[in-house]
């Protein structure tokens, strides 16, 4: 690492956690005006999340689908894209890998979610794809259009598993047919999470490699550094644009498509939950680098993870872990203001140069 | 009333007498300004002369009171002055035009006026204060409509406009930051000489900071050289020479752009552009229709008062914005901007404003060497395979070959100063072979050192047999490179003449012509 980048990534690490401890703070009024002590409350946090195996099995099952939902936000942004499309494209990736999975029935089980996996990546990398496609080609914003893409895709899973799809059989919850047993993924060795955690952590790390390794993810950074720069240096902005906003749909669709084989079996309202747009959270909080989306997407899945033990244990409202998510993600966003701006934290310079 | 006591603050009053006395500024370690001292006498039009970076803005900055002096005295009408704002420097009388228009462009003439006054009303009453602005207006020796809007204003009335707010605030000591660099040659001078014959009658005086000698000698009464900070000559204009100037700024004899005239050979056809037509931000149609030509080891100067297209015309070929219209082709073979197309006809650009327009300010200086590059071997193995390290110890070799001033091929470009940036560009856009060179304003806001040396690169890759389109508002520097020139007007070619047959008359005649 040079000098710069190592004073940079200092800098993200110090402003990251002075966000995360000011966070903390805030949340620890927010519950003291609910009567309660806000050490207790903290303990219960770590109590949740990282104190013992079985709370980290938790926390990490909740990290899996924030990490590829992370990536549906992080990797767009490196083209200086903002794309919130994470909630639509899982749900649209559960989608597709409910309607192959059923049909896949007869196929060895490494074939089948083989497939299965791939049809979830490839109709979630569509669906923000066309985002890109439609913001270089007729110029929609992309935030705009994968925020409505969000309402679309659940709106279509609503349509599918309360009719064309329903299994009337499951008589408690409107829900899709269910994939074969044959197709569902189980936990991984020597750690009771399922394989989604595998396969995120591995899919940030690729793409990791690709954005900071190789000329594509040199030519994205151009991109997201100054447009007028990649257009004069000929750049094939339409299409890098595309192809982030793929990369990121597929990693999201990818997610969907574990809720299905790893988690639910079926498609139901417990697919939009929300995995969406904390990962948007989890990409802002690593500052769009897909290897600090695993760390991050393990932080925010403790939060989670601990969030029922928190309501039952202090008899506080649902929302309490979306009221900490949420002071994280706007303490995150303003704490964006911050870079380049404390002393002690810039690379050296020499005076005048 | 108070709008008609801003008028009666110009005429009877005498402007200041202003003296600064060893001002001295430090910023850390660096010192901008050594103990500078100059007397602007009542009614004169003093100039301030230097490079970028001498301290002619920190000077003017501790003058208006965005800066605070560390050290010396600033003393308006012999009485002690410790500025803390501009507003304190607007009640005493000293007021500043800006290089860059600070109207609003949709309000018209009137209310601009109206809206930079120190206590605007929460109401305002129009009927009055149109007739107390009307009679400003007669008052001056140039007028402008009231009803008009600034945005239907030519860059010289929009000067004008900066002017008569300055002058109708009250202000009798104006300080003009290079206010001609946007203004034809006529514009430039019809506005000097409108200040200078108001200081000739005593009704203000003028600091004019210029970088244009032929401005000072016509119209200054009396100069500040400044350099590193320091003051390094004084004198009245009438006695100094064009020479001694350019010698006291420079420190030494300038560096003269080597013209190899004689030695080039023009060869074939290389550029052209044919029918093109390219709309601005607006949808309004910007150039239209343009055609022209460049041979190889030929350098097509195109002159112009900015805002008549060139910038489109630029961002056209750059791929930066589409055209309506038109095809351009290079050696014969048409040219779509593409990645590829620039690599094999070895297209090169250098954008006006670098910074912007050709440099990613989050990469390192190497990473910005290698944006037309790395995609290639050796910086691309295999095709996608990125070699960080054979970047950065190619970025150090160009650094080393162009003299680029930085800390390190490490460093963010945005750390550079504006000379290092272009020179960074130029190291990228020019080391290697060239066939088609496009270059904007090269030279804007840069010092003279590094203003000699991007001309002789310039010229060098034309020498080497290159085509070099120059689109320059700076017609000082159209004549010194151009071979052929043409003017540029409301998005037309509308004067081509060789170099040798050019006459400044002729230019400036067309360039002003809308």
């Amino acid at each position: 690492m040079t000098p710069v980048a190592i004073a940079q990534s200092r800098e993200a690490v110090t402003i990251n956690v002075a966000a995360f401890l000011l966070t903390l703070a805030l949340f620890g009024v927010y519950v003291t005006f609910l009567g309660h002590n806000p050490w207790d409350v903290y303990y219960v946090l770590w109590l949740g999340s990282f104190a013992r195996m079985i709370s980290i099995e938790s926390t990490l099952t909740n990290a899996a689908p924030l990490m590829l939902t992370a990536l549906c936000t992080a990797i767009p942004a490196r083209a200086g894209l903002l794309v919130i499309g994470g909630e639509g494209a899982l749900v649209v990736g559960a989608l597709a890998a409910v309607l192959v999975g059923v049909t896949l029935g007869g196929l060895p089980a490494w074939l089948g979610i083989t497939l299965v996996g791939l049809s979830a990546a490839i109709a979630g990398g569509a669906w923000i794809g066309a985002a890109g496609a439609l913001r270089q080609r007729r110029g929609v914003n992309e935030t705009i259009s994968t925020l409505l893409l969000n309402y679309i895709a659940i709106a279509v899973m609503y349509h599918l598993i309360s009719g064309p799809i329903r299994d009337y059989e499951r008589v408690l919850k409107t829900s899709s047919w269910s994939i074969p047993d044959s197709l569902r993924v189980g936990e991984m060795p020597f750690i009771d999470v399922h394989w989604g955690l595998g396969v995120g952590v591995i899919a940030c790390l690729v793409l990791y490699v690709v954005m900071r390794r190789t000329s594509f993810g040199f030519g994205v950074d151009i991109l997201g550094g100054n447009q007028r720069a990649a257009q004069v240096a000929g750049l094939p902005i339409d299409r890098m644009v595309i192809l982030c906003c793929f990369a990121g749909g597929a990693a999201a669709g990818l997610a969907g498509g574990f809720e299905i084989m790893a988690v639910h079996g079926f498609a139901s309202e417990s697919l939009a939950v929300g995995f969406g747009y904390a990962g948007i959270l989890v990409a802002f909080l690593a500052r769009q680098n897909p290897a600090a989306i695993i760390l991050m997407a393990i932080l925010l899945g403790g939060i989670t993870a601990s969030g029922g033990l928190l309501q039952r244990r202090f008899d506080l409202p649902d929302a309490t872990t979306q009221v900490l998510q949420g002071i994280l993600f706007m303490i995150v966003l303003a704490s964006n203001a911050c870079y380049g701006r404390i002393g002690f934290l810039q690379p050296k310079q020499k005076a005048g140069a | 009333m108070k709008h008609a006591s801003s008028l009666a603050r110009i005429s009877p009053l005498a402007p200041p007498e202003v003296a600064i006395t060893d001002l001295t500024k430090r910023f850390g370690a660096l010192t901008a300004l050594d103990a500078v001292s100059l007397t602007v006498r009542p009614g004169t039009v003093h100039a301030l002369l230097g490079e970028n970076g001498a301290g002619k803005s920190t000077l003017v900055k501790c003058l208006m009171g965005t800066y605070r002096a560390d050290g010396g005295q600033i003393r308006v009408d012999g009485a002690e002055m410790r500025l803390s704002n501009p507003r304190e420097a607007q009640k005493l009388g000293l007021g500043m035009v800006y290089q860059h228009f600070t109207l609003v462009p949709s309000m018209s003439v009137a209310e601009n006026l109206v809206l930079g006054e120190e206590d605007m009303p929460a109401v305002i009453d129009w009927p009055n204060r149109r007739k107390a602005l009307r009679e400003f207006m007669d008052s001056m020796p140039f007028r402008l409509d009231l009803d008009r809007v600034v945005s239907g204003l030519s860059a010289g009335e929009k000067q004008k406009l900066e002017i008569l707010k300055q002058l109708h605030l009250g202000s009798r000591f104006l300080i003009l930051d290079e206010p001609t660099s946007v203004l034809t040659p006529d514009e430039a001078d019809q506005i000097l000489g409108l200040m200078r014959d108001l200081a000739r009658e005593g009704r203000i005086s003028v600091v004019l900071i210029s970088h244009k000698l032929r401005e000072v000698e016509t119209y200054a009464d009396e100069v500040t050289v400044l350099r590193g900070g320091k003051r390094v000559g004084q004198g009245q204009v009438s006695d100094l020479g064009r020479a001694d100037m350019v010698r006291m700024m420079v420190g030494e004899a300038p560096p003269a752009t080597e013209r190899a005239g004689a030695e080039h050979v023009t060869g074939a056809e290389v550029l052209r552009i044919d029918g093109l037509s390219v709309d601005n931000d607006r949808g309004v149609t910007a150039v239209r229709d343009l055609g022209l030509a460049v041979r190889a080891g030929e350098v097509l100067g195109i002159a112009g008062v900015s805002g008549n297209g060139q910038t489109e015309l630029v961002e056209a070929l750059a791929g930066q914005r589409d055209a309506t219209g038109g095809a351009i082709t290079v050696d014969g073979k048409p040219f779509h901007r593409t990645r590829a197309e620039m690599r094999d006809l070895k297209i090169r650009l250098l954008p006006e404003d670098p910074l912007r327009n050709a440099c990613v300010r989050a990469m390192s200086v190497a990473e910005n060497l290698s944006l037309r590059s790395y995609d290639e071997p050796p910086f691309s193995r295999w095709g996608f395979w990125l070699d960080r390290a054979a970047i950065r110890s190619h970025g150090e070799e160009l650094i080393a070959r162009f003299h680029v001033k930085t800390q390190g091929p490490d460093a963010l470009i945005g750390t550079l100063s504006g000379g290092n940036v272009q020179r960074t560009v130029l190291a990228r856009e020019l080391s290697e072979g060239v066939r088609v060179l496009i270059v904007q304003n090269p030279c804007f806001g840069l010092d003279l050192k590094a203003v000699a040396e991007i001309r002789s690169r310039i010229l060098a890759a034309r020498d080497d047999g290159a085509a070099v389109l120059l689109i320059s508002e700076d017609l000082d520097e159209i004549l010194e490179l151009s071979d052929r020139i043409a003017v540029m007007s409301q998005g037309r070619l509308v004067h081509e003449t060789p170099r040798a047959a050019a006459s400044l008359q002729e230019i400036g005649r067309h360039m002003a012509a809308h």
